[in-house]
């Protein structure tokens, strides 16, 4: 899918047309510069390797800084690759927010807020047990039954436990394109995108 | 932070009405579609609180209704819906927020009222 690296800057809400008050958020796509063009012949497949957000140069290894040199730029923080691009980008092309002009729809990958070790209640949306009388004890967040007894004897794989919750990759498809401002590469979409402030994500066609 | 502000300021309307606050009595005249009808309503209260800032900006007006029970509503001030705002008396209060009307019926819940000499 074609598309750009970009950064959460926060949300807001706005009225729309009919007069209803739709939340939405704010992210800074791209401009993004190809740094690389992968093609079938040399590399085995098509694709097309963009980087985001200025990096200083003494931060960079020499590695990066000589594969940042290739395609004329400054050195960056966020590179990724793109398959299906349609238009024809060359090396040190820069893209920018209005690819999206003409989407109604887009998708946004991003690292979910990092909640810790959790318990079931909070991880999974178990109720717990909702009496703290009646003889319950310590079992107000209780995650209840893991299955049955002697038979199987044992508790089936990917039975829903406490554990690591967020700081995972989340996909949110189809959010609503509001408005595209190409002069300052903001993308604003309808509801909200995984991660926190400053966050980088990946907004897709 | 910055960037989000200009978003908000790009969507922002510019709207002319009086300059209320907490403890003002106001009535607020709301556009309410039933169908292909509109028609005005109006909420005439207490301002309780304003919250927030630009086009997230919030008021809330409390009045009594009919059978002595409060009625809070919650109005976003960019609302296209709210067709003006009146200032009917202005109060005189020591705090933003005056919460504490909530706990008080008839004679207490009075507000004195402030005398602008203009």
């Amino acid at each position: 899918m074609p598309g750009l690296i970009g950064k959460k800057i926060g949300m807001t809400s706005v009225f729309s047309a009919d007069g209803k008050n739709i939340p939405c958020t704010v992210i800074e796509a791209g401009p993004c510069v190809v740094t690389q063009v992968k093609t079938a012949d040399k590399d085995g497949y098509n694709a097309l390797q963009i980087a985001y957000d200025e990096k200083k140069e003494k931060n960079t290894t020499k590695a990066m800084l000589g594969h940042f040199k290739k395609a004329k730029t400054s050195p960056k923080k966020r590179i990724f690759e793109f398959s299906d691009y349609k238009d024809d980008w060359k090396l040190g092309d820069t893209i920018t927010v209005d690819i999206f002009k003409d989407d109604v729809y887009v998708d946004v990958v991003g690292i979910s807020k990092g909640k810790g070790f959790q318990g079931v209640v909070k991880r999974y949306n178990f109720r717990g047990v909702n009496d703290a009388t009646h003889g319950q004890h310590n079992r107000l967040r209780a995650p209840g039954s893991l299955g049955a007894s002697s038979y199987p004897s044992r508790v089936f794989k990917g039975m829903r436990m406490a554990g690591q919750t967020g700081n995972v990759r989340v996909k949110v498809t189809n959010l609503q394109v509001i408005k595209i401002d190409v002069e300052k590469n903001l993308i604003i979409v309808k509801g909200s995108v995984p991660g926190s402030k400053g966050s980088y994500l990946i907004v897709e066609k | 932070m910055d960037l989000l502000k200009e978003v908000e300021n790009s969507f922002e309307v510019k709207k002319e009405y009086p300059n209320f606050k907490s403890g003002d009595t106001i009535s607020v005249s709301y556009k309410i579609k039933e169908g292909n009808k509109e028609r005005i309503q109006v909420f005439k209260g207490v301002v309780i609180q304003r919250k927030g800032h630009g086009i997230t900006e919030t008021f809330t007006v409390r009045k009594m209704s009919s059978n002595n029970v409060g009625v809070e509503r919650i109005f976003p001030i960019q609302s296209p819906f709210i067709d003006s705002i009146e200032i009917n008396k202005h109060g005189r209060v020591r705090r933003a927020r005056i919460y504490y009307l909530r706990g008080l019926t008839g004679k207490k819940a009075r507000i004195k009222e402030k005398k602008i000499i203009k």
